[in-house]
This record gives C-alpha cells, structure tokens and sequence, in this order.
C-alpha cells in the first residue's frame, strides 16, 4: 500500500500535464472540426492529380493558429 | 432505360411517368427525376468524380434547375464585394483567401465530392471544407479564379455556398463556444479524477482505510478540484457577480453560492482533517451545468446561422437605372457598388439598399426593424427614407444620398441578434420560480444551522452545506433550458428555423391555425388542370399547339400550359406558329399550319369563333380558352397546385383539436375549393390585409391563442399579430422578418413536425420540473435532519441533474420515419395534375 503515496501525487502530475497537452490541442485547431475526419478517412484517393491537398490545408491551419 | 426503377438516382423523389431524365453512372443509366438532377449528375460523372455515388450514404439534395447558377453570382467578382469577404494573401498579393459557407452536407461522399470538384477549378490552390460548422476554406490565383468560378462549380455538384464573413458574423460566437467547451473539457476530466478518489472512501469499510491515506485522498481531490472551481466555473461566478451588482436573485447566484460554499467548507475540512469532503459534488455540479450550457450554446449558434444563409443566399443588390428618366431599363448591381446620385428601382418587398430620397411614386415604409414601429408609414416624393427600411407596397424610384454600407448591416446584425438572445417566457418564469426557491433556501439554510448549533453545534456546518449541497437548484434551473435547447436544435436540423424564443411554449397552447392560401398551403404558380375539349380536334394536339403560340411569352398562365407540353405525359408533339400577335390583357394569336387560332380569355377567342361558349366555366378555375375561326377548340382549365403535404398538415392540425381557418386575398369561389379539398371547414376568400389582421385579433380578444402560417407581403402584419406565426422559406423577405418561425425548406410538413416537437418539449419540461421538485421535497428535509451522508447527498444531486439533462436530451432525437430530407422541395410533384 506503501505505493499510493507515490502513484496518488503521480496521478495529480498527470492531471496537470494532460490539461496542458489539451490546452495545446485546442489551441491548434484539433477540436475545430470533430465530424469531418471520421469522414474523410473513408475515402480511398486523398490526393488528387499532384496537388498534395492535406499537406497544404494543415499547414494553412498550423499558419493561422 | 431502366423501366422498374422509379425513384431518382440523385435525389430520391419518384421519376415521373413517361420522362426520359437519364445519366450513366459506371455505365448503367440511371434515372433521374428532372432536368436539374440530370444537369448535376452528369456534372459529377463528367469529371470522373462518380465514385460519389459508390460511397455515399444517402441520396443528395433536389437540384432545382433554376437555383444552379444565378447571374447575380458575378455580383460577387467585384472588387467592391470581393473586398468585404476575401483576404488577399501570398507576395503580391496574387492570392486570395476566403471562407463559404456551404448547405446540405449530408455524408463522407458529399466531403469527397466538393473538395474534388473544387481542386478541379483551374487556380484554385487549397480547399478546406470543416463538415462541423459547413464552412469551406479556399485559397485562389486572382489571375486565373474568380469567386464567382469557385461558387458555380460547387453549385454544379448541387450543393449550395455563399461567402461568410467570419469577422462580422460567427466570430464572436465561435470564440465563445470554444471556450465554453474547454471549460466543458477541463470540468470532466477534474471530474472523473475527483471521482476516483471519492469512491474509495466511500466504498470502504470502517478501519479498513487509515486515516494518513484518507488525508492524502482528500488533498488529492483538492488539488483536482482546483482547475474546475478555478476555470471551469468562471461563467457562473461571473453571472452571478453581475446579477448581484443589477441587485437580482439570478439562477447563477446560488449556483455560484453553492459551488463556493461546498468547495470552501470541504476545502476548511481538508485543512482541520474533521467534517466532510464535497469535492465530487462540486466538479460534478459544474460538469452537468456546463453540458446544459454548451447545448444551448450549439443550439443558438446554429439558428443563427441558418438564419444568415437565409439572408446571405445572394449579396444585397440594387436595381439600378442609368438612364433614368429618359430610359427605364435597370441593371443589377452589388449594394456596395452604390453611388451618391444613382437612381434606384425598389420593388414592393424589397429592402432599401441605402439612405435615399423618393424622386417617382408614393409608397409606405416598413420601418420595424430599424425603430420598432409597428405601422408602415406614408412616404411621398422627396422624402428621405433610411437604408434598410422595407417597402412594402408600390414601385418607387429613389436617388441615393448616402453609401450603402451600414444601413444594410445593422438590419441583418438586428435579426441574427434576436435568434439567439431574448429569452422564452417559460424560462424567465422557471427562473423567476427559482429564484425565490433560492431566497427561502438560503432563509432554510441559516435556520437550520441555528437550530443544529444550538442542538449539536459540532454536526451545524457540515449540515448546512448537505443542505445546500443536496438541494443545488441545478435540477431546476436545467430543466426548462435544456429542454427548449435540445428541441431547437432538433428543429434547426431538420429545417425549421425558430427566431423567437418563445415559439415552442405557445404553439403547444395553440387553439386555432390559420392558413394563408396563396403560397402556403398551394405552391403559388398556376399549372394545368384539365383540358375540355370542345371538338374532334384531340387534347393533346391543342395542347402543343397553345405551347408553340405561348413559347415566347413570360406570363404565369403561359408558362403553366409551356410546362404542360413539355410533360412526358402530354405525348410528343410538335407544332410551330407564326405571325404570333399579342392582345395584352387578353390573349395571344398566331397561325399554326396555315390555320389562325386564338387563345385567351372567352371574349377574345369568341371575336372570332363567333358562337356562344359551349360550357359554364367551373368556379375556381382559371379558363384559357383556345379557338379558331368558327370553332371552339378547347378550354385549359388552370389552378394553383395545393402542396403535396398540405392535406396531412390540415389533417394533424385538426386531429389535435386545433381549428383550421383558411384566410385568403384570393376570389371567394376560389378559396372555397381548396377548402373543400383540404377538408378545411371555415374558409374566408377576399380579405383584404386589414381584414384578416381584424379577424385575427377578434379571435384573440375571444381569448384564443392564433398560429398563423404565411407567406408574401401582405400577410406581414398579421404574422405579426398571431401568437406565434410561420413563414414559407421561399416567401417574400418582409413576411420572414415579422415571422417568429422561419420553414427553411418548402416542405409544409416541417409546421406539423414543429407541432409535435413542441408538444413533446412541453411534456419533457414537466417531466423534469416535476422530478426536481419531488427530488428536493425528499432530500431537503433529509439533509436537515441530518439524515445524509456526504456521498448520498452528493449523488443525489448529480444524479436529479445528470436525469432532467438526459431526458431533454432525447429530444434531439429524429425518429427515424420523419427523417427526410429538408432540401428535398416537393417541386417535382408540382409540374402537373392534369
């Protein structure tokens, strides 16, 4: 039992540390459109006749944020 | 072409009869129900993107053919009004930026489809389309691009955009809506750790746990509670600072008081190491509240969208006359584009663009929006009218005094406003309710404490905080809002759009339905009916043979009989005039083969068939007779179409105990055969606006609460008198504005659903008043007897919450029978009955 005085302050550390990775993320753009990817991710060809589409539109994004 | 299949490989809808709309898709031809969907399908097909039709899920919207590309699209590649929506970027300024909003996304495929046929568009360099706010993110070459191209070729696929001007509309509500779920966010992440400590503690045994591990438990929780109390929980303590510093008793006030209190007494218990821990509650509190706030916070923002695409279908634009007064030909220009000193052409219905003075014609102004003056005023020449007023009843010619910019601005920021911000009377009323529930419980709190103090003073403040605790009006003050959210929400997605807050409560308090006719219950054009014959000469040759005589003319009556032809069911035939003649106001004349005929009103056609007309014409029908020298041909016997739901609406209307009133400016004889079709009993034609506004408020000074469906200019003032009133999405702008329900897509059926909807929101919001009440009459008395523990009391509360919050959520549920499609307009059924 002597761990969890250990792994219960870890735990709070952990806490802290996902809160800030979600801050990040948010920040970035990753909540913004939660429906579209699920979408997309079904579709066989992304990139059409050379133009690298996905690598413009986030870096686009990652410019804007 | 395949003869079994009978509904449109596009869209859905049944294929007419005999029609011969066709696209080969992966080499099988398929049928489609009109010529828009055939124009759309072979678009896709053509650009190789037909593995749209492999992965989509759903059929796609109804391509009206008409809607595919405007003219007025060309309004957009100005640099007046390039300028308000595009950023221009890159070195020189080659590039532009912009963002469009884009309608009917339904699936995967719909994504696939749009940004493949936009990375088509030659200089189009980057597209980004967000499926979860329909925004679509383009980056262009001002040399080899223009909007104009970028918005035709997503309207070739039959989607619908237009540009979005992220600064001026959405932004502020965007922001907000991304903090309010980072607040969701942190709350339930600090909740569900919270959790993990209390459990244990309630969970184990006597003198299983030792007391260092408790300890460190508790402080572990404090920690985790922190971020919540701290960030999560600003909005409450924010609102409640407010309503205390205008001096009211707020719903936030002991929401703000309750978390405070819990948090600081458990925070004071985890320093001292005696009394009981709420930090569960708390992070849970404000969990299950931050849900309910970011539901209406979704719900709100999507109306206000919806209602800015109504209003942004096309950029506001002017009719201008450059050659007045010597010349009255107009053109169409962005308001932008407007100059001090153009003279402009404003038809009844149409907003002015900018403040203006009155050169030709007398009119009254609607001035509603922009003051809130309820009556149209009087304006004649050379009077100033301001930018953004209504006419609302004759043609004038104005001479623009100032750019048009603002004026326009403020009525479309005025209406999006009140979509989202007045509150329905319900919810003032639950909040007025629980605002003196808070004033006595406070009052209930601080006795019990006295009376606890004097009886065990060691047990006083734990149970005063139970009590807060376990009462947190929280069941309360969801139950209403989360309910009315949820509902909207479901309506806004299926297409019905509720501008006023307190639509829902009232239409379920409805006792009489009023229809217009005109538009509303029938599709307001004219198609044909029925052809009487009056000679050997066959149906359908009279038919192409009016067509030909009528090919070149722009009138209703004309273009019903052209549509007629056309149909596959009128046959083929063909016929060609010549020396065609028209008699305005009474007909037309042409040879056909060698022969004259005639065609037209009965006094015309008889000039020269020179016999009396063989047949009395039925009431109600509009007759256009068709003849030669001699001889009475036939008789085209037209109406207005009823809509093809229009029965099924009356119909629920009337099952529900509701009385269903057909009020219309329409010839008596005419208004009572629609009546009689749709079973509606009491019908009025030949009422003049200031009659129905009478009848109306006479039924209301009888005390009955009047739903109004209506459409076009001259039902403004009356939607505007019901209770609560519906206007047609294709209707005249003005009825929009005065409407408290605005029916984005032309299905009538959407007023029925709407019905049910609010009867539903009604009976979910007793359902959790009425939980919450009898929740808090058991648990109050318990905490003050001391009969709660922390953990109980705890659940409880989250748990009456976390019940009204899930019951309001099953509104947004769309049965599954009444999942149609909003855009799927009935129009195909409307090109003929005859």
């Amino acid at each position: 039992m002597e761990a969890l005085y250990l792994l219960i302050p870890l735990s709070i550390g952990v806490v802290f540390i996902a809160i800030w990775i979600f801050f990040r993320a948010s920040d970035g753009g990753q909540f913004d459109d939660l429906v579209g990817p699920a979408m997309r991710i079904l579709q066989d060809d992304d990139r059409v006749q050379g133009s690298d589409l996905s690598d413009t539109t986030s870096k686009d994004d990652e410019k804007k944020h | 072409m395949n003869a079994v299949a009978t509904s449109c490989f596009h869209c859905g809808l049944p294929v007419p009869a005999g029609s011969s709309w066709s696209v080969n898709v992966a080499d099988v031809s398929r049928p489609m129900c009109c010529p828009g969907c055939e124009a759309v399908a072979q678009t896709i097909v053509d650009n190789g993107l037909s593995n749209y039709y492999l992965t989509r899920d759903g059929f796609s919207a109804t391509a009206d053919r008409e809607a595919l590309v405007p003219a007025e699209l060309r309004l957009y590649d100005t640099p007046e009004v390039l300028g308000q929506f595009a950023e221009q970027s890159g070195d020189d300024g080659e590039l532009s930026e912009a963002t469009f909003s884009v309608d009917g996304i339904r699936c995967a495929a719909c994504v696939w489809l749009i940004e493949r046929q936009l990375v088509r568009v030659h200089g189009v360099q980057a597209v980004n389309l967000n499926v979860a706010t329909e925004r679509l993110h383009v980056r262009w070459q001002n040399e080899n691009c223009k909007p104009s191209d970028i918005l035709k070729a997503v309207r070739e696929v039959g989607y619908v955009a237009y540009p979005f001007d992220a600064v001026r509309h959405g932004e502020q509500l965007r922001r907000a809506g991304k903090t309010l779920f980072r607040q969701l966010f942190i709350a339930g992440l600090s909740m569900m750790q919270v959790m993990m400590y209390a459990v244990p503690v309630y969970m184990a045994t006597d003198g299983t746990m030792d007391a260092d591990m408790e300890t460190l438990m508790r402080w572990a929780s404090l920690f985790l509670t922190l971020p919540a109390v701290s960030y999560s929980a600003l909005p409450f303590f924010k609102g409640a600072w407010s309503n205390l510093k205008s001096r009211a008793l707020g719903m936030d006030v002991p929401v703000a008081l309750g978390i405070a209190a819990a948090f600081a007494g458990s925070t004071v218990a985890t320093f001292t190491g005696k009394g009981d821990v709420y930090f569960d509650s708390v992070t849970m509190f404000i969990f299950l509240l931050l849900c309910s706030r970011y539901l209406e916070l979704v719900a709100r923002r999507k109306a206000a969208s919806a209602l800015e695409k109504l209003q942004h279908a096309l950029p506001a634009s002017a009719s201008r006359m450059p050659g007045f007064p010597s010349d009255r030909t107009t053109e169409v220009v962005p308001a932008a584009q407007l100059c001090e000193g153009d003279m402009v052409l404003v038809k009844p219905g149409e907003a002015i663009a900018a403040d203006c003075v009155i050169v030709e014609g007398s009119t009254a102004i609607d001035l509603s929006l922009l003051t809130g003056e309820s009556n149209p005023q009087r304006k004649l020449v050379g009077e100033a009218l301001p930018g953004g007023a209504i006419n609302a009843t004759q043609a004038i010619v104005v001479r623009i005094t100032k750019l048009a910019r603002e004026s326009a601005l403020s009525t479309l920021v005025k209406l999006i406003e009140r979509a989202g911000q007045a509150k329905p009377q319900l919810s003032q009323w639950a909040d007025k309710v629980a605002a003196w529930f808070v004033g006595a419980l406070l009052l209930f709190a601080v006795v019990v404490f006295g009376v606890w103090q004097w009886h065990d003073p060691s047990r006083a403040w734990p149970i005063a905080i139970a009590v807060l605790v376990v009462s947190c009006p929280c069941a309360l003050s969801l139950a209403t809002p989360s309910a009315l959210a949820a509902a909207t929400d479901r309506l806004v997605r299926q297409g019905v759009l509720v501008v006023q807050p307190h639509v829902l409560e009232t239409l379920h308090r409805t006792t009489h339905v009023i229809f217009d006719k005109t538009g509303t219950l029938t599709l307001g054009k004219p198609a044909l009916r029925n052809i009487a014959t009056f000679g050997t000469v066959p149906g359908t040759w009279c038919l192409h043979a009016a067509a030909a005589l009528e090919a070149t003319s722009a009138h209703p009556l004309a273009q019903a009989i052209i549509d007629a032809a056309r149909h596959p069911r009128a046959g083929s035939g063909s016929a060609a005039a010549t020396e065609i003649v028209y008699a305005a106001g009474q007909g037309i004349e042409g040879i056909i083969e060698g022969v004259r005929y005639r065609l037209g009103s009965a006094a015309f056609v008889g000039e020269i068939a020179l016999v009396p007309v063989p047949e009395a014409e039925d009431a109600g029908l509009t007759p256009v007779y068709f003849g030669t020298a001699g001889a009475w041909l036939a008789r085209f016997d037209l109406a207005d179409m009823l809509r093809p739901d229009a029965r099924e609406v009356v119909a629920h209307f009337q099952q529900n105990g509701k009385k269903v009133i057909l009020l219309s400016g329409d010839q008596d004889g005419v208004t009572q055969r629609v009546a009689r079709e749709l079973g509606i009993v009491s019908a009025h034609g030949e009422y003049l606006p200031d009659q129905k506004l009478d009848f109306v408020q006479d039924l209301q000074a009888a005390g009955a609460v009047v739903a109004m469906v209506g459409d076009g200019i001259n039902d403004a003032a009356v939607l505007r008198a019901a209770d609560v009133s519906f206007a047609m999405g294709g209707g005249a702008a003005l009825a929009q504005t005065h409407a408290d329900t605005v029916l984005l897509s032309s299905r009538l059926a959407l007023i029925a659903e709407a019905d049910q909807v609010a009867a539903k929101t009604m009976s979910v919001i007793r359902q959790n008043l009425g939980w919450a009440t009898l929740y808090n009459a058991i648990a109050i008395p318990a905490a003050a007897l001391g009969l709660l523990n922390p953990w109980l009391s705890g659940i409880g509360m989250s748990l009456s919450s976390a019940i009204v919050v899930i019951n309001a959520l099953r509104l947004r549920r769309i049965p599954r029978a009444n999942r149609t499609l909003p855009n799927a307009a009935p129009h195909a059924a409307s090109s003929i009955a005859a």
